[in-house]
C-alpha cells in the first residue's frame, strides 16, 4: 500500500462500517493501538539548519532512515534533537518528499551528491517524480559517461605479458604507445598524402609534346606516376596485412568501417593489375580509379576530428534522414507546381518534371546558377516561395545535428583533457601515498618519544610533543606500529645504522639473533643500503624497541641490546655541550641556550642522550654526532639531490664504554650527516632536550618546504644542506 | 484550355500572395484574427479552495476533540491542498487501500454518502463530521449511516436492486483472486439471504426501522459496530 495515503487510513477503516450490516459472520478483532502517543514535533539537526516536522509525517515512510529507528543512531540526548552532519540544502528535498510524497530533483544540485544523500537517507531515486525524473535521469546519464571515459582511459594501462601480436595492435591503435609505433603512424600518413596527391597531380595538364597537345602528367610520365602508385599501394597492403594479423578478432576487424576503407583502396590497384587493356572493361578500369580516391579516408585514423564527424553522422541518422525526406517532399512538390508554371512560356528549360527537379534543388540550396529561370508572373511567384521554404526546411535539422556534434566534441576533449591531466593526477596520488607513508616513518622518530614522554614526562611537555600530530596521525601510526611488532618487520627509512647492523650482524653471528627487524625499506633505501656497506660501521639503531640485539659495536651495542624502550636511568647526568667546531657553532649555541635549563631536569634526562664532550666524544651515545662529524662524507651517499628517496642516516658510532643512549635517541642522533654539521649541533642540542628536538623537527619541516618536497625526510634535507655546503 | 490552366495558376499564385499577405498583416496587429478567443480560459480559476469553519464550530458539532480535529485536518490538508476532495481523488485513494479489486464502485457510493450536500465534492466538514458519526457516534446514528450508503437514491428504501448494486461493488473489491472463487451469483444469493433477515414484512424493500431493529437484534452486527471504536 503506498504510504502517502497512511493518512486516510483511519477514513477507509471507519468506512468500513458499511460492511457491517451486510456480513454473515463476525468481524475479526482489531488491532490494537498500544503507542498511543501524541503527534510531536522532531527537530531535525542538519548540519546546524533546525527542520521540523511531524513524527507521523516521517512515518509515512518507514523503509527509509528518517522514518524507521535507525534515526535513533543521530539522536542527541543533550539537545532532544536528531543530529545529521550532512549538506542541510539537499536535505530540503529529502524533506519535502516525507511532506508531499513527491521527490524532486533540484536543478543546481550535482547529481552525484544528490545521490549519495538519497542513499544516505534510504530513498530510492526511482521514486522521483515525473516533472523532475527526466532531467534527473539525463544528468546520471551524462555523469556515468564521463565516468567512463576515464575508465577507458585507465584500460590504456599496459597490461603485462603481452603478446607479440598484442603488443602489435595496441601499437596500431594507440600510436602514443611506442615510438615504432609513431614512426608507423607518420609513414603511413605520409604515403597517404603522397598516394591522394598523386592522383590529383596526375589529371593535371603537364604541357604539351612535340606530337600531342596538352597531355595530362598521367599520361606522360606513366612509368613515375606508375611505380609511386605501386609503392603507396605497397606499403599500404603491407599496413592491412599487419593490422589483419594483430587483430585479436580477425573476423571483426574484417567488417570494420576502417578494414573496408583500407581494402578498397588498395583493391583498385590489383584489379587494375589484372585487367590489362581489355577494352570492354577499360571503362570500368576509369571508374575504379575514382574509387582510389577513397585513400583519403584512411586519414580519418590519423584525424580526431573527422572520426567526431563520422560518429556524429551516424548517430544523428535519424534527424539526417528527416531532412533529407522533408527535402525530397518539397523538391518534388515544388517541382510539379514550376513545371505546370511554366509550361506556357516559350522555350521553357522546364521541359519536364524531373527536369525541375535541379531547379527546384538549386533554388532550396540558395545556390541559383541561373542556368534555368521561370519566366511567366506565376512561375516567379512560386520560385520566391520556393527558395522561402528551402532556406526553412534546412535550417530546421541542421541544430539537432550541431548540438550532436557538439556534445560528442565536448566530450572528446574532456577525454584528452583528462588525459593530460592524468599524469598530474597520478604523481599527486603517489606523493600523497608516500607522504603518508613517510609520515608514519617520521612519527615513528618522535614516537618512542611520544611513548617515554607519557611514561615519565609531564603533561606539558607531552601536549608540545604530540601538538605537531594529529589524533588521527598518531592512532594511525600507532597500528602500523602494533604491525610491525605482530609481523617482527618494521618499515625502514634509509637507515646507514640498520645497514650496519646487518654487517654487523654478519659479522657477529654470535650475537643474540632474535628476530629482528627487516624492515619494509623503501627500495631505493634498501639498495643504497647494500651499497653502503663499507662505509659506517656504527650500529644500527633502530627505534623500535625490538631493535635490541643489533649488534652495535662496542658498549653501546651490548647497551642497546640490553636496551629497554625506557632509557637507563643511569645515564642521567647532563653533559656538558660540546664546543664544536666552527660551522656548528652559530647553530649549537641556539640549540644549546634553549636545550640547557632543560637537560638538567631529571625526569627528562634518561631521554637526553648524552652530549659529550669532545674528549669523550667517542665513548657516549651521544659523541655520535661528533663521530660523524670526523667522518668524510661517503661520496655514494649523496642522493642524486632530489632527496626523495630518504638521505642516509648515519648511526653514531657507538663509543665503547659508553652507556647506550635511550633507544629513541639514536633515531634522532641519526639524523644529523656528515654534510650538515649544523644539523648535527641541531641533534645533539635536541637530544639534550624535547623543546630542542621540536625545534629540530620545525626547522625541518622548514627546510623540507623549502626543498619543495613535503616528502623529504630530516635526512634528505640534511643532506641536501649539506651538499649546498660542500658546493 | 491551356490559357485556363494558366489563368488557374496565376489566381492561385495571386491567392497565395494575398494569403501570405493577411498573415503579416494579423503579425502587425492591423487585422483581428476573427477566432473566437476563449477569453473566459484567463478567468478560469484555478481549483476550487475551500476553507473549513472555524475549529471552534467543528468541535462543537462533532465529537472530536480540539486536538483530534487538527491532527485530522493536518492530514486532510496535507493530501488535498485544495482542502476539497473530488470523487475522482476519492476513488484514487480508496482503491489505493484495495489493491487487488475494483474500489471504485464502492467509493463512488461512500462518496454519495459523504457528500452530505451532493454538491460534487467532499470538504472538510462533511469529511469530519462523517468520521464523527462513524467513529463516536451512537449505534443507532452508525446504523442510520449505513442505511444511508444503502439507500443509493436516497428515497428511504432499500430495494433488491439498490442492494444488489452495493453488495456486487463489495465483492468488486475483493478482485478475481478469491478462494473460493467467485462466482456470478454469489452476490445475488448474498442479497437474498440480506433480504431475508431484515425485510419482516417481506415487501420487497427494506425501511430504516425494519434495519436498526434488525441490526440491533443482530448480536455479531453489534459486536462489529463497536469494532472501529478505536481507529482515531
Amino acid at each position: 500500500m503506498a504510504t502517502g495515503v497512511a493518512a486516510w487510513l483511519p477514513f477507509a477503516r471507519a468506512a468500513a462500517i458499511g460492511w457491517m450490516p451486510v456480513a454473515n459472520c463476525p468481524m475479526p478483532v482489531a488491532p490494537r493501538d498500544n503507542s498511543k502517543k501524541q503527534d510531536e514535533l522532531i527537530i531535525l539537526n542538519v548540519s546546524g539548519r533546525r527542520f521540523q516536522t511531524w513524527r507521523t509525517t516521517l512515518d509515512r515512510y518507514p523503509d527509509t532512515l528518517l522514518g524507521s529507528s535507525e534515526k535513533d543512531f543521530f539522536y542527541n540526548e543533550e539537545t532532544k534533537e536528531y543530529f545529521f552532519d550532512r549538506d542541510p540544502d539537499a536535505f530540503r528535498s529529502i524533506l519535502n518528499f516525507y511532506r508531499t510524497g513527491k521527490l524532486h530533483y533540484p536543478r543546481h544540485e550535482c547529481i552525484s551528491a544528490y545521490d549519495e544523500e538519497l542513499t544516505f537517507f534510504g530513498i530510492i531515486p526511482e521514486i522521483i517524480g515525473d516533472c523532475c525524473y527526466e532531467e534527473y535521469k539525463d544528468r546520471k546519464r551524462e555523469n556515468l559517461e564521463r565516468l567512463q571515459d576515464d575508465q577507458e582511459e585507465n584500460k590504456d594501462m599496459k597490461i603485462p605479458n603481452m603478446n607479440f601480436r598484442e603488443t602489435m595492435w595496441r601499437a596500431f591503435e594507440n600510436p602514443h604507445t611506442s615510438t615504432m609505433a609513431l614512426v608507423f603512424y607518420y609513414v603511413t600518413g605520409f604515403f597517404i598524402a603522397i598516394s591522394v596527391i598523386t592522383n590529383v597531380v596526375e589529371t593535371v595538364p603537364c604541357g604539351s609534346t612535340a606530337n600531342q597537345k596538352d597531355m595530362p602528367c598521367g599520361e606522360r610520365y606513366t612509368v613515375a606516376f606508375f611505380c609511386m602508385d605501386t609503392a603507396c599501394v605497397m606499403i599500404f597492403t603491407v599496413e592491412y596485412l599487419m593490422r589483419l594479423f594483430a587483430a585479436p578478432s580477425r573476423y571483426r576487424f574484417m567488417r570494420s568501417v576502417m578494414s573496408i576503407i583500407d581494402v578498397v583502396a588498395i583493391l583498385p590497384y590489383y584489379i587494375g593489375l589484372v585487367m590489362t587493356n581489355n577494352e570492354d572493361v577499360s571503362g570500368a578500369f576509369v571508374t575504379l580509379r575514382v574509387f582510389r580516391v577513397f585513400r583519403i579516408f584512411k586519414f580519418s585514423r590519423h584525424s580526431q576530428g573527422l572520426r567526431i564527424l563520422g560518429y556524429t553522422l551516424k548517430s544523428c541518422a535519424s534527424e539526417l534522414g528527416f531532412l533529407l525526406f522533408s527535402l525530397t517532399m518539397a523538391i518534388i512538390i515544388f517541382a510539379t507546381v514550376m513545371f505546370y508554371a511554366e509550361k506556357g512560356s516559350s522555350s521553357s528549360k522546364f521541359t519536364s518534371i524531373p527536369a525541375s527537379f535541379w531547379y527546384t534543388i538549386v533554388t532550396m540550396t540558395t545556390l541559383g546558377y541561373g542556368d534555368m529561370v521561370p519566366k511567366t508572373i506565376a512561375g516567379k511567384i512560386f520560385g520566391s516561395i520556393c527558395s522561402l521554404s528551402g532556406v526553412l526546411v534546412i535550417a530546421l535539422p541542421v541544430p539537432v545535428i550541431v548540438s550532436n556534434f557538439s556534445r560528442i566534441y565536448h566530450q572528446n576533449q574532456r577525454a584528452d583533457k583528462r588525459r593530460a591531466q592524468k599524469k598530474a593526477r597520478l604523481a599527486r596520488i603517489r606523493i600523497a601515498k608516500s607522504g603518508s607513508a613517510n609520515a608514519f616513518l617520521q612519527s615513528k622518530h618522535n614516537g618512542l618519544l611520544n611513548e617515554l614522554l607519557e611514561l615519565t614526562g609531564t603533561e606539558e611537555e607531552e601536549h608540545k610533543l604530540t601538538k605537531s600530530i594529529s589524533l588521527l596521525e598518531s592512532q594511525h601510526h600507532h597500528l602500523l606500529h602494533c604491525l610491525e611488532k605482530t609481523t617482527h618487520l618494521r618499515t625502514q627509512q634509509w637507515d646507514l645504522s640498520d645497514l650496519v647492523t646487518l654487517t654487523q650482524m654478519t659479522a657477529n653471528s654470535s650475537n643474540n639473533q632474535q628476530l629482528k627487524a627487516h624492515e619494509f625499506v623503501d627500495e631505493q633505501l634498501f639498495e643504497q643500503n647494500c651499497l653502503e656497506t663499507a662505509l659506517q660501521t656504527f650500529p644500527s639503531r633502530s627505534p623500535s624497541v625490538s631493535d635490541h640485539d643489533s649488534p652495535v659495536g662496542g658498549c653501546c651495542g651490548r647497551r642497546e641490546r640490553k636496551n629497554n624502550p625506557l632509557p637507563n636511568t643511569s645515564l642521567l647526568t647532563a653533559h656538558p655541550i660540546p664546543t664544536h667546531q666552527g660551522p656548528l657553532q652559530e647553530l649549537s649555541a641556539i640549540h644549546i641556550q634553549s636545550g640547557d635549563p632543560l637537560s638538567h631536569t631529571a625526569s627528562r634526562s634518561n631521554l637526553n642522550l648524552k652530549t659529550g664532550d669532545s674528549s669523550k666524544i667517542n665513548c657516549k651515545g651521544g659523541r655520535i654526532t661528533t663521530a660523524i662529524i670526523s667522518l668524510p662524507t661517503p661520496p655514494a651517499l649523496t642522493p642524486d639531490g632530489d632527496g626523495l628517496h630518504g638521505p642516509p642516516q648515519r648511526r653514531p658510532p657507538p663509543p665503547p664504554g659508553n652507556p647506550p643512549p635511550p633507544a629513541s635517541r639514536p633515531r634522532r642522533a641519526q639524523l644529523a650527516s656528515t654534510l650538515s654539521k649544523s644539523r648535527l649541533c641541531n641533534s645533539l642540542a635536541d637530544r639534550s632536550n624535547s623543546a630542542g628536538e621540536r625545534k629540530r623537527r620545525r626547522r625541518r619541516e622548514e627546510e623540507e618546504e623549502e626543498a619543495g618536497n613535503t616528502r623529504m625526510t630530516d635526512a634528505s634535507c640534511l643532506l641536501l644542506q649539506g651538499q649546498r655546503r660542500e658546493s | 484550355m491551356l490559357t485556363m490552366n494558366l489563368e488557374g495558376l496565376e489566381m492561385i499564385a495571386v491567392l497565395v500572395v494575398v494569403v501570405l499577405f493577411v498573415k503579416v498583416l494579423e503579425q502587425f496587429g492591423l487585422l483581428e484574427a476573427g477566432y473566437d478567443d476563449s477569453v473566459e480560459d484567463e478567468l478560469e480559476l484555478s481549483a476550487v479552495r475551500h476553507r473549513p469553519e472555524g475549529l471552534e464550530q467543528l468541535e462543537a458539532q462533532t465529537r472530536f476533540s480540539r486536538k483530534e480535529l487538527q491532527i485530522l485536518y493536518r492530514g486532510f490538508k496535507n493530501e488535498c491542498p485544495s482542502g476539497v476532495v473530488n470523487e475522482e481523488t476519492f476513488k484514487d485513494i480508496y482503491s489505493q487501500f484495495f489493491p487487488q479489486g475494483d474500489a471504485s464502485t464502492y467509493a463512488h457510493f461512500l462518496f454519495n454518502a459523504f457528500d452530505t450536500d451532493h454538491n460534487g465534492s467532499v470538504s472538510f466538514e462533511d469529511f469530519v463530521m462523517g468520521l464523527s458519526i462513524l467513529l463516536r457516534g451512537t449505534v443507532q446514528e452508525k446504523l442510520n449511516w449505513a442505511f444511508n450508503l444503502y439507500d443509493i437514491n436516497k428515497d428511504g428504501y432499500i430495494t433488491k436492486e439498490e442492494m444488489l448494486d452495493i453488495m456486487k461493488a463489495i465483492y468488486d473489491m475483493m478482485g478475481k483472486c478469491t478462494y473460493p472463487v467467485l462466482k456470478e451469483e454469489t452476490p445475488r444469493q448474498h442479497v437474498e439471504v440480506f433480504f431475508q433477515k431484515m425485510d419482516k414484512n417481506k415487501d420487497g424493500v427494506v425501511t430504516i426501522d425494519e434495519f436498526i431493529d434488525c441490526c440491533q437484534n443482530d448480536e455479531n452486527i453489534m459486536r462489529s459496530m463497536h469494532l472501529f471504536e478505536n481507529v482515531l
